[in-house]
């Protein structure tokens, strides 16, 4: 029984681990602007697209580093130019950019790929099989959880132990009150989004070792999913994105494992829709109240 | 004489939010036919306890009657029990807490203006009243589409119409709501609580923002419409010259706990409140 | 005032009367097949999955994600129920022909395509309309995507055909043969008709009443979960409705194309018609339509200027173009073509409609 399990646990770990990365991203974002950052998604799949086209002529060694530069600096462009101008503008209007920025990234990919699917690079040191127990399964599947947690650790003694860690919590807390005290609210928006950009880089990476075929709409369901593991999580918590995450990449390979992958899909938002009802702050998130 | 009925009576009410005590065991009545004001300086619970009142908040302890029927009871429940500071917390227990939301507490009879003006904002001045006489209404979805409610449609209008006359805005009837000034923005919160036919009306600060002879003004408005509706007036405010002139009695609150209550002149005198409003010199 | 009203009311009878007259006459003049019938016929039925989505974030303010959903149990539904039932065998191959064995006429079918999506939409109304903001809008989103899973399943293939294709059931080219676009017309203008009716009725002062203050609208006796819910049903007949229109423009059904994006793109034509605007949603419909399908068209091919090949146009460089214009309306004109007010009030002055009793 165990034996027939293991493959699904271990590759519902690993792309667990892979959600983790993206919803570090949607957590941060959310947390900081109360927004829903749908382009959040292609800029996970335009990660994708960077390795493809750069890998062809550059050795990993200087392609690696690169995709996650140009991916940061995409993600920095995006906020600079589709969210910072609706700062004092309604959350709808945000979000409502947020998903055009979506439509547009979708569209431009497809013009740019030729609407053509991309075959991944082979990365070094991730691709290779190897054996546990009694599964096979590729190196990415052991270096996806490892990676997650030193990055999620990483992360979180950053926000914890630096400057512009306790700016960023500030920022979360209160806005304004935040940008009274003199926190430039704008950097410290940029580096979440940096933060966030980086994450999804290094989670395409992983990603897309495993599923090989990079297409414009590719990052699309990874994104939602990744965006569930952050409610789920409590929106606003790194480690509960991540522990989040992990839940949700193991319950999608079972419920696969039992035979029933038309669900898997399903799975996800259903128990977003039951975690939105009974603990609507996800498992580690603060209640809050409105002012009346 | 004739017999004393009260129209709303809070009982040991305590509302706890977290570890921070906005309102600390509070007890009061108002009668029918009075103006009752609820006084205190910033930060006393006044708001709080009207949010009791109207549904928007459950009191984590204690009794709310309205015409002797509960419409919120309650008593410490979950993470509550452990962290609830105030007294009492036994007495309710075995009561059956009481919820009603909002709209259903308005139902009944109690409207209510907001401290934080709380207009509809894309809405005229006639709409939003009109928008508040949809609670009487006798219609339905299907009724109201195609238009077999014609009669009904009519007298809101003209009821919308006449209290807008009554609050003196039918000048600005098309005007948007948020392009009036303040003080007339805070008299079509009074018409627009009046068109649900309440019986007990809330008014949560208005006179704030408003000169001195707006508010000698509204002081008569109040009286006048009071009577003209046959009006119980429950109020939250911080003119002491428009307290003292209309009000029948006055309970004053301070950091949650009603200090004092009485007539102005009573209320005037009394060194309690006196120290809580100007502060005590430490020896 | 009573005059001028019923001038109104006759001018705008007037105008629709044109509308139609004109979608008439250009299908009679190009033939069903040109591009203009195309964007007429599509146009139209987006505009009627437009308002229908206008009503809920418009209207009464709520930022649902869950259109395609409601649009894919439509549009099922009426496929289900017409595909005639010599056809069903062929269809339905893989399951034995199927479970349902009667067919229904086109208008029956498309009312029950509302009603189911209705059906669906109260239920799913329950638990999802207590939510606040982008947990609703993520929750709808959630929802559209487990009805996609759902109809998808094999185990209900019999009455869904699983992911197979559905077929052969009555299309706009053959329920009114070269009337097509008078037939959409039709259609889509009773339901906008309708939407419109229950706007400017007391209910629908009640759902703008939400949208402006939620906490103000509850003080004022108003029932915030059965307007909500009220206006959630409403939408997703009409999305439903919409859908079946849509199942009979494209000729053929298949769930995989009713994804999250269908959603984005309809909420991209309310928001550039202006929320709580619905001629505004119905302009920003044709327009989107006759942008995307027709009028940058050439974006996609290679153009040669004399010896000179125009740069950037290839495949695809259309959409890109497209959306660019989309986000600068979303950023820089953010009230979109209409704002909140209709074709039919410009020129009065704000809220000059009735304060005075009529």
């Amino acid at each position: 029984m165990f034996n027939q399990l293991l493959p699904y646990l271990l590759a519902g770990i690993s792309v667990g681990g892979q959600y983790a990365l993206i919803a570090v991203g949607y957590t941060m974002v959310y947390g900081i602007l109360r927004l829903i950052n749908f382009a959040h998604g292609d800029i996970f799949t335009a990660a994708g697209f960077f390795m493809v086209y750069l890998s062809a002529s550059l050795p990993p060694a200087v392609s690696i580093p690169l995709v996650i530069v140009l991916t940061v600096v995409l993600g920095f462009t995006v906020e600079r130019v589709a969210y910072k101008p609706l700062r004092s503008a309604p959350r709808m209007s945000i979000m409502i950019s947020a998903i055009g920025v979506s439509y547009l990234l979708q569209n431009l990919m497809w013009y740019l790929t030729g609407g053509l699917a991309k075959q991944y690079p082979v990365l070094p040191g991730l691709s290779e099989t190897i054996r546990i127990g009694e599964a096979t399964t590729k190196v990415v599947t052991i270096v996806t959880p490892v990676l997650t947690v030193a990055l999620v650790v990483g992360l979180v003694m950053l926000i914890n132990h630096t400057k512009i860690g306790m700016a960023m919590r500030a920022v979360s807390v209160d806005f304004e009150t935040a940008q009274l005290m003199g926190i430039k609210i704008n950097n410290v928006i940029s580096v979440t989004f940096i933060i966030g950009s980086a994450m999804a880089a290094v989670g395409s990476m992983l990603f897309f070792t495993n599923y090989t075929a990079v297409t414009p709409t590719v990052g699309a369901m990874p994104g939602l999913k990744a965006f569930v593991a952050a409610v789920f999580g409590g929106i606003g918590s790194i480690p509960g994105a991540m522990i989040g995450a992990l839940i949700i990449g193991i319950s999608e390979n079972l419920i696969k494992a039992a035979g029933l992958t038309a669900f898997s899909d399903a799975f996800t938002f259903a128990l977003l829709i039951l975690v939105l009802l009974f603990r609507p702050t996800g498992l580690f998130g603060e209640k809050t109240t409105e002012k009346v | 004489m004739s017999e004393v009925k009260n129209v709303l009576r809070l009982e040991n009410i305590t509302m706890q939010f977290g570890g921070v005590v906005a309102i600390n065991n509070l007890s009061l009545q108002v009668n029918e036919g009075e103006i009752v004001a609820l006084i205190g300086p910033n930060g006393a619970g006044k708001t709080t306890a009207f949010n009791c009142v109207t549904g928007v908040y459950e009191p984590t302890n204690g009794a709310v009657y309205f015409h002797g029927k509960p419409i919120a009871v309650n008593h410490p429940q979950g993470k509550m029990v452990r962290q609830y500071a105030g007294e009492l917390a036994n007495k309710y227990r075995e009561t059956r807490p009481v919820v009603y939301s909002p709209d259903r507490i308005t139902a009944m009879g109690i409207a209510r203006t907001f401290q934080n003006i709380r207009l509809f904002k894309s809405q005229t001045a006639f709409e939003n009243v009109l928008i508040a006489t949809h609670l009487r209404r006798s219609s339905n979805l299907f009724t109201a589409a195609f238009r077999l409610n014609l009669r009904e449609e009519r007298r809101m209008r003209e009821k919308a119409m006449s209290l807008l006359e009554t609050v003196g805005l039918a000048e600005e009837a098309d005007e948007l709501a948020t392009s009036l000034p303040y003080g007339k923005q805070r008299r079509l919160e009074i018409a627009r609580a009046l068109a649900t036919d309440p019986t007990l009306l809330l008014l949560d600060e208005p006179a704030a923002g408003m000169n001195p002879q707006e508010t000698d003004e509204l002081g008569e408005f109040i009286v006048d419409i009071k009577n003209r509706f046959n009006l119980t007036v429950f109020m939250i405010e911080h003119h002491m010259n428009l307290v003292m002139d209309i009000s029948d009695r006055i309970y004053v609150l301070d950091f949650g706990r009603q200090i004092a209550e009485g007539t102005p002149q009573e209320i005037q005198q009394n060194p309690v409140v006196i120290a809580a409003y100007l502060g005590v010199e430490e020896e | 005032m009573k005059e001028r009203k019923n001038a109104r009311l006759i001018l705008s009878l007037l105008g629709v009367a044109a509308i139609y007259f004109l979608g008439w006459f250009i299908e009679q003049r190009s033939g069903s097949k040109s591009m203009v019938v195309t964007v007429l016929q599509k146009g139209a039925v987006y505009a009627l999955i437009a308002v229908s989505m206008n009503l809920l974030n418009g209207f009464v303010g709520l930022f649902s994600l869950g259109q395609a959903g409601f649009m894919l149990v439509g549009a099922y539904t009426y496929a289900i129920l017409t595909i005639p039932m010599a056809k069903r065998a062929a269809v339905y191959q893989y399951y034995d022909g199927g479970w349902v064995q009667f067919t229904v006429g086109v208008i029956p079918a498309m009312i029950a395509a509302g009603l189911i999506a209705a059906v669906f939409a109260a239920l799913i109304g329950i638990p999802v309309l207590r939510l606040k903001g982008d947990y609703l809008a993520i929750a709808t989103l959630g929802f559209a995507e487990i009805i996609r899973a759902i109809v998808q399943w094999d185990t209900i293939g019999p009455l869904t055909n699983g992911s197979n294709l559905l077929k052969t059931y009555p299309t706009l080219k053959n329920i009114m043969p070269g009337n097509s676009v008078l037939f959409v017309f039709l259609v889509v203008g009773v339901c906008i008709g309708l939407i419109l009716l229950i706007i400017n009725s007391t209910y629908g002062r009640a759902m703008k009443a939400i949208r402006d203050d939620e906490i103000a609208a509850e003080a004022m006796g108003i029932n915030l979960f059965h307007h909500k819910q009220m206006a959630f049903v409403i939408s997703s007949f009409f999305a439903g409705v919409g859908g079946a229109l849509l199942a009979m423009y494209q000729g053929s059904l298949q769930a995989n194309s009713f994804k999250s994006s269908m959603t984005y793109e309809i909420l991209l034509i309310v928001v550039i018609g202006g929320l709580g605007s619905v001629s505004g949603s119905v302009i920003a419909s044709f327009l989107f339509i006759a942008a995307s399908e027709w009028w940058l068209r050439f974006l996609d091919s290679e153009m040669l200027v004399g010896d000179f090949k125009v740069p950037l146009l290839a495949p695809g460089f259309r959409m890109v173009v497209f959306s660019v214009v989309i986000m600068v309306v979303v950023l820089f004109f953010r009230r979109g073509i209409m704002g909140d007010r209709e074709l039919w009030e410009i020129g009065r002055r704000r809220g000059a409609k009735g304060g005075r009793i009529q």
